[in-house]
Order: structure tokens, then C-alpha cells, then sequence
């Protein structure tokens, strides 16, 4: 393989990998405070025509970029809505998102199937983006990989790092002894549910502004269900969520070169490869003892109510 | 001197003041219009059968609950408490029965949770101040799912203390500890109050209440019965106020002669427990002394048969049953009271009655082929409530509904009914209050009486040695000698319980 066709599939891999990232994060700060919300796929493909649609009619990414943000928030709040003062099952109310999100998505982009938009302008940085293989891979992208990659920087120090990491984590394992401490529960997993969903919004509109500026139906493409299975293979851990979802990055830009090269594979078999490969990669890995100890939030999914 | 200048000023200005408070769940009234009134330097027991509304009270001075009426004076000014936090900010530091603490981080990291005005620096040099006072040797970085119940206890004590309280609450400290760590817990807890610290000090142990505090305010039903001195007031008297009549004492127990000896054990490595070996006659109760996972509730399982296999020996009756699953152990006479009352011992959503049948499904009057004879299981699970004087509506109440001491009792009543020949039980009276625990030694001795063998796993020091013939003790896996009761005492027990080699 010459060193122009690698440079080429890193970039193009780490632009395929960037909406997954950005959904999965979503699902880790909010999983780490002991929300699980199953409706991503929802909150995604809303992020995604949201993200379209306003760009499309304004001309404006960062328009689109925000309004996707703000719908995902939205969606966070209705299922805070539902699950925290209504006190439904959150894994139900999450599959009901992911129905409602879908089916709205598809009831608003009708008008847009196969309308197209200037994607994004990649913001090359001078002078690194000259270094050979990683330049253009690392340094020739647009600004919205650049934020996302500022978010993942700012959310694994925090969630790692800081004191607001501590009591994020003390709310996902132990409510009930978190509240006795003094941390307000509730208004903490309301903020990172809301925070979640508004990140796999961006994940949506990074979809459909940069990577395919072109609307499909099902831009995601099971995304939002891939993000849920990363994160607890990943371990809930920053660092294995962002390679995994490069990973997965990585196999569908190697599965479309396949499909270039003539394979004569069916190619419903092929496009299925990325999911298998990034899952089968995770799995290996977290079978090893030392991710052993990587288990879930000790409260994850279950409604806490403060008594009394 | 220091101590009278102390009184002095004392009476002049209580530190806590808690006038007329009420609390009520429902229909229930948990705290009806209870007053309690805590001097600075004292140290205040606050005692009560279960449900008599302790825990209640603790929780709104707590700003757990918020109460339905009354006024909280701290340092002579009004205060309202509406959460933990605000509780803590005052000076109020609470260590519950069940730990505050996330398993899953490290002590720094639970220090660091509670403690956020603090920095870093300023934890480690306090931790280390006071983990010396109170003998405390986990490390800052050490897990606390890996620490035992005493350390985790002084962990939750050194974090109140960082915090700089005035008032310390301790609901049943001593329960989870040896007899040492207990003993080293009251003199520190001595030391603080001369400092002056307040602290409210919950306990059923009436010994433990006269040796540690100045003064007692017992409730009953949710009221208040009196606030007494505890220099002045006998302990029959303080039973009296708790349970509203006076205790027969334990009825004398004839002396059954030896029987012939029913079980050998003898037990390989199974989880925490590393070997044990001892024999059960009938007539005779053996107690097992040990802290919380030192291998009793192996011991427990594999005599229940919940745990079996091919490296423990159990004979029973000159039979080997080592490998019996638990339903044949049951034919043979054999039953067990585990720890867990919810969960292990009675499924909390079901009613008294299915959970009667849960441990007598196998034969019985109330078996008929496939069939079962509902009336007569209800009939049965009514004696075991009429025989042990069980608080509970009727036999469909659900188990849930029952108080920690009511659910207790009728455990051993339906283990009772199955006429045990072996009865194991772990803990029975643990966090019982004075009457159902009095109630409960009366089933054993029975049993004893009737010629079963009991075998006693208990952490309470005080009913190991009034009750049982022979005694032993676990640590690390590990089980002492058994030895009549007239060969050991309790410092032998605390040398076996803490394996400080035997004496």
C-alpha cells in the first residue's frame, strides 16, 4: 500500500469514526451518573436532520451544528421528563425514543431525500498538515472534528481527573449513599442526560453536515445501537470508548475500499463487517483479565427517588 | 475543674435541642411528638426496641426526613434542616448502620466525596492525625470493597471527625465489631466527648449504653418515655421503659445430659472458609464467634446444603451426607436460619404464609400429592405468629411489612415448626430489639430441651456466652478448638476471634 492511500484511508477513517464518537461520549457521561437511555438511534438521526435542514436553510453550519445540539438536548429532557418526575422504566421510555426519534426524523427529512449540501470546508493547520501520513489524517480536517476532539479531551480529564468527575461517579454507583453525602441526585443525572443526548445530537449533525452532506433516510444506520454496545465493552472508559469508535471508523472506510476493489461479496455482507469486526475487537479485549474489573455503574438504570 | 466549668456552661445552653417532633409514613405516626436534648461533651444513648421510631428521629435530625412538625434548636437558635448537606454544615455528623460509603473508590477518594472543602494535602495530614487515634491502619489508596466492617466503620468515624463535628450520631456502631475493636471504639469515643464532641449513641446493648453514656432518652411506639441519667437507673429499669413491662429473665435450663453426638463435620477450603472441624451433640448448643467474613456463612451454607462437595465431610446420624442437596437435609431434621432475613431467609413481596410453605414445601399435613393445602399452610404460618407473639396482620401480610425483630421471630418459629433435629443459625438476634431477642434464646433453649442440637454462629459476644454449652471461634477461615464453656473466656474468645494464636 503506498503511503498516499494510508494517509488518505486515516483521514477518511477518522472522519467516519467521529459521528460514533461523539454518540458514544453522550452515552458515557450520561451512563456514568447511572442514566441509561436506550434511545440514541433516535437522538441521532434527530440530531442528523435537524443539523441538515437549518444548515440547508440558513447556510449556515454553525446554525445547523447548534439547533442539532439543542434537539438533542431536548430529547435528553424528555426522557428526564419521563423517567425522573414520571417515573417510568427508563429502559422502555429509551426504546420509545428511539421509535419516536426515528419516526419523526423521517416524517421532517422527507422533503429532503436526496437534496445535497456543501459539506463542511476542512481547515487545514499550515505546516502540520504537510507531515507525512498522520498530516492530513491529523491536521487537514474540518473544525467540527477539531471540537469534537476538544470535548472528548474536556470530558475524559473531567470524568477522570476532577472533583465533579468523583461525584458524577458517586451518583452512577451508589444514589442512594451519594444522596446521604449531600450530592443533589436528581438535578445531577437530569444535567448529564440532557448533556448526552445533546453530544449524540452533534454526533447526528456531524453525519449529515460532514461526513455524507447528503440526505438519506436512516443517515445513521444503527450508530445510536452500536454507541450503547461500545460503551460497555469499552468499559465505560474515555480512552478505550474514542478508540473503539475509531476502530469502527477504520472498518467501514477498509469495507467500502473492499467494495471498491470488486469483491465479489454481497455487499449487504460486507457493510455488515464494520459492526463485527469493531465488536469482535472489543470483546477479545475486554475478555482479558485486566479489564475484568471494568463493570457497569453499580446504578445503572435504576430510578433512584430521594425518600421521605 | 474543666469538666465542671463544661457542666456549668452546659446548663446554660444545650447543643441540640429537639422539641415536640413528629414524623408520619402513611397512618403511621413514626415519631409522635418526641423532645431530646443533647448537652455539649455528652455522650447521649438513644434507646428503643425496633420501631419505636430511633432510626426516624436520626433521619430528620438528619435532614433526611423532613419533619411534620416540631423545632430543631441548634446552639439555642432555630434551625430547619432540609438535607444531609445542611446537617453536615452545622456540625452534625451521622455514621449509619448500613455504610456510607461507595465501594468501588478508594478512602481517598470516599474522604475527598464528603469532604470538598478540604484539599488533598490537608486530608492526608488529618487522616493520618486521626486514623492514629483511632487505630485505623488502611492506607488512603487502599479499596474500600476490600476493607473489613471495623475498618469501614473508622474510615465513616475518621470522615465525621475531619469534618469538625459537634455532634456526632453512631446508629449501632459496636454490632459489626470483635470485643477488642468495640472496647478500643468507646475509649476513643471517651476521648472525643472529652474534647467536647457530642455524641448519640444508638445501641440495643444495654451493657455497652451504662459503660459509655451519661445520660439515656428511651422511646417507645414512636413516643417518648423519659430521659434518665444512667448513673441512677438499673437495667431492669431501662428494659421496663423500652418494652413497657418487665423481662422475664431466661427461664432456667435444665441441664439435658449429653446426648449421643448427632453430626461430625469436617470441612476442606469452601470461599473464605479454610477448615473447620467440630461435632454436634443433641441437647447441647454450640456458639461460634467471629466476625462478619471470617467463613460463617460458608460454615452456615454447608450445613444447610447450599453448599456441598467432594472435600467436606458430614456425617449425620452415622450417615454421610456431605454431598445431600438441601430438601434430604431437611428430611433428615436439619434447617438453618441464614443472615439475611430478606432475601436468604424470606422473600419480602410474598405473603407469611407462602413464605411458611418456602422452607416446608417437601411433606407435611398441608401436602397433598401435587396439591397444596392453602388453609392449612395459613393455619400453620397463625401458630408460628400466635406462639411468638408476632406484630402482623394476619398470615397474607407480605414478609416486607414485618419489623426487622417481628420477621426474626417468625423465621424461627417456622424453622421451629419443622421440628429440627439440627437447627444452624447465623446471627438470629442480630439487630433485634430486647423482647424478640429474649424470645427467640426461649425457642432455642426448647429445642435444645427437646433434644436437637443448636448450632450458633453469633457475633454478640454477651449471647454466646449466656447461652450456649461449648464455644469456638472463627478467624480467617480458620475454627478454634470448641471447648465447654467453663475452659474459655471471653479474652480466649477475643484471642481466637482476632487469631492472635491461642492462649
Amino acid at each position: 500500500m503506498d503511503i498516499h492511500l494510508a494517509a488518505d484511508l486515516l483521514h477518511a477513517a477518522l472522519r467516519a469514526g467521529t459521528p460514533l464518537a461523539l454518540c458514544a461520549l453522550g452515552v458515557l457521561v450520561a451512563e456514568r451518573a447511572g442514566v441509561l437511555n436506550l434511545g440514541q438511534e433516535g437522538i441521532m438521526l434527530m440530531g442528523a436532520v435537524t443539523g441538515f435542514a437549518i444548515s440547508l436553510e440558513t447556510g449556515s453550519h454553525a446554525a445547523g451544528a447548534l439547533a442539532a445540539i439543542a434537539v438533542g438536548a431536548l430529547m435528553g429532557a424528555l426522557f428526564v421528563l419521563l423517567t425522573l418526575p414520571l417515573r417510568a422504566n427508563p429502559v422502555a421510555s429509551g426504546l420509545a425514543l428511539a421509535v419516536f426519534g426515528s419516526g419523526l426524523c423521517a416524517f421532517v427529512g422527507s422533503g429532503y431525500v436526496g437534496s445535497s449540501l456543501q459539506g463542511i470546508a476542512v481547515a487545514a493547520i499550515p505546516w502540520l498538515s504537510e507531515l507525512p501520513l498522520v498530516g492530513k489524517a491529523l491536521f487537514a480536517q474540518d473544525p467540527l472534528l477539531y471540537a469534537a476532539w476538544a470535548l472528548a479531551l474536556g470530558i475524559g480529564l473531567t470524568l477522570h481527573r476532577t472533583r465533579f468527575g468523583l461525584v458524577l461517579s458517586a451518583v452512577g454507583e451508589d444514589p442512594e449513599v451519594a444522596h446521604r453525602l449531600g450530592v443533589r441526585v436528581l438535578p445531577m443525572r437530569a444535567a448529564m442526560a440532557c448533556l448526552g443526548a445533546a453530544l449524540t445530537g452533534l454526533g447526528g449533525a456531524y453525519l449529515s453536515l460532514a461526513y455524507t452532506p447528503l440526505w438519506t433516510e436512516d443517515m445513521t444506520s444503527g450508530r445510536g445501537w452500536i454507541a450503547l454496545a461500545m460503551v460497555v465493552l469499552a468499559g465505560w472508559r474515555t480512552g478505550s470508548v474514542l478508540l473503539a469508535s475509531y476502530l469502527f471508523g477504520f472498518f467501514s472506510i477498509l469495507n467500502l475500499l473492499m467494495q471498491d476493489m470488486g469483491w465479489s461479496v454481497s455487499p449487504n455482507l460486507l457493510s455488515m463487517t464494520p459492526y463485527v469486526l469493531c465488536l469482535a475487537a472489543l470483546i477479545a479485549l475486554s475478555s482479558q483479565g485486566r479489564f475484568s474489573d471494568r463493570r457497569a455503574p453499580g446504578a445503572l438504570g435504576q430510578n433512584f427517588h430521594k425518600e421521605g | 475543674m474543666a469538666s465542671a466549668e463544661a457542666r456549668q456552661r452546659a446548663s446554660v445552653q444545650p447543643r441540640l435541642v429537639l422539641e415536640r417532633i413528629s414524623k408520619r409514613f402513611g397512618n403511621k405516626r413514626a415519631n409522635d411528638r418526641i423532645s431530646l436534648e443533647v448537652r455539649p461533651g455528652e455522650i447521649h444513648a438513644l434507646l428503643g426496641e425496633n420501631g419505636a421510631g430511633k432510626s426516624t428521629l436520626m433521619k430528620v435530625l438528619y435532614g433526611v426526613h423532613a419533619p411534620d412538625g416540631g423545632r430543631i434548636l441548634w446552639q439555642g437558635r432555630e434551625v430547619s434542616i432540609p438535607g444531609p448537606g445542611a446537617a453536615r454544615q452545622l456540625g452534625i455528623g451521622m455514621v449509619f448502620q448500613h455504610f456510607c460509603l461507595i465501594e468501588r473508590l478508594n478512602v481517598q477518594d470516599n474522604l475527598r466525596l464528603a469532604l470538598p472543602e478540604l484539599t488533598e494535602g490537608e486530608i492526608q495530614r488529618r487522616f493520618e492525625r486521626l486514623g492514629e487515634r483511632l487505630q485505623l491502619k488502611a492506607s488512603l489508596r487502599a479499596r474500600v470493597s476490600g476493607l473489613s466492617a471495623g475498618e469501614r466503620q473508622r474510615v465513616e468515624i475518621l470522615r465525621c471527625l475531619m469534618a469538625d463535628v459537634a455532634l456526632l450520631i453512631l446508629d449501632e456502631p459496636t454490632s459489626v465489631l470483635t470485643p477488642p475493636e468495640a472496647t478500643a471504639l468507646m475509649r476513643g469515643l471517651k476521648r472525643l466527648a472529652q474534647d467536647g464532641c457530642s455524641i448519640l449513641f444508638i445501641s440495643h446493648k444495654l451493657a455497652e449504653v451504662e459503660r459509655l453514656c451519661d445520660r439515656a432518652t428511651v422511646l417507645r411506639g414512636g413516643k417518648w418515655v423519659g430521659t434518665v441519667p444512667l448513673a441512677e437507673t438499673s437495667r431492669a429499669e431501662l428494659v421496663a421503659m423500652m418494652i413497657g413491662k418487665t423481662l422475664a429473665s431466661l427461664p432456667a435450663r435444665p441441664r439435658a445430659p449429653a446426648g449421643e453426638t448427632l453430626l461430625e463435620a469436617r470441612f476442606g477450603k469452601c470461599g473464605r472458609l479454610k477448615r473447620a472441624e467440630f461435632s454436634l451433640s443433641g441437647g447441647e448448643i454450640v456458639g461460634i464467634g467471629g466476625v462478619a467474613g471470617s467463613g460463617e456463612q460458608e460454615l452456615l451454607q454447608l450445613i444447610s446444603g447450599e453448599r456441598r462437595g467432594a472435600a467436606h465431610r458430614l456425617v449425620f446420624f452415622g450417615q454421610e451426607i456431605g454431598a445431600a442437596p438441601v430438601q434430604r437435609r431437611r428430611a433428615l431434621g436439619i434447617r438453618s436460619l441464614p443472615l439475611d432475613r430478606i432475601g436468604q431467609g424470606a422473600v419480602p413481596s410474598l405473603s407469611l404464609a407462602e413464605n411458611f410453605l418456602l422452607t416446608h414445601h417437601g411433606w407435611g399435613a398441608w401436602i397433598d400429592g401435587p396439591w397444596v393445602n392453602w388453609a392449612e399452610v395459613g393455619a400453620r404460618a397463625e401458630q408460628a405468629l400466635a406462639g411468638y407473639d408476632i406484630q402482623a396482620a394476619s398470615s397474607a401480610t407480605p414478609a416486607g411489612e414485618l419489623s426487622g425483630g417481628n420477621l426474626q421471630r417468625f423465621l424461627v418459629a417456622r424453622e421451629l415448626l419443622g421440628e429440627p433435629r439440627l437447627l444452624a443459625c447465623h446471627n438470629p438476634t442480630w439487630g433485634v430489639d430486647p423482647a424478640a431477642k429474649s424470645r427467640i434464646h426461649e425457642g432455642l433453649l426448647n429445642a435444645c430441651a427437646a433434644g436437637a442440637a443448636v448450632l450458633l454462629l453469633s457475633e454478640d459476644i454477651d449471647e454466646l456466652f449466656s447461652l450456649c454449652d461449648r464455644l469456638g471461634a472463627l478467624c480467617n477461615g480458620h475454627l478454634s478448638p470448641v471447648l465447654p464453656k467453663a475452659e474459655v473466656t471471653p479474652e480466649i474468645m477475643g484471642h481466637w476471634m482476632t487469631g492472635h494464636g491461642d492462649p
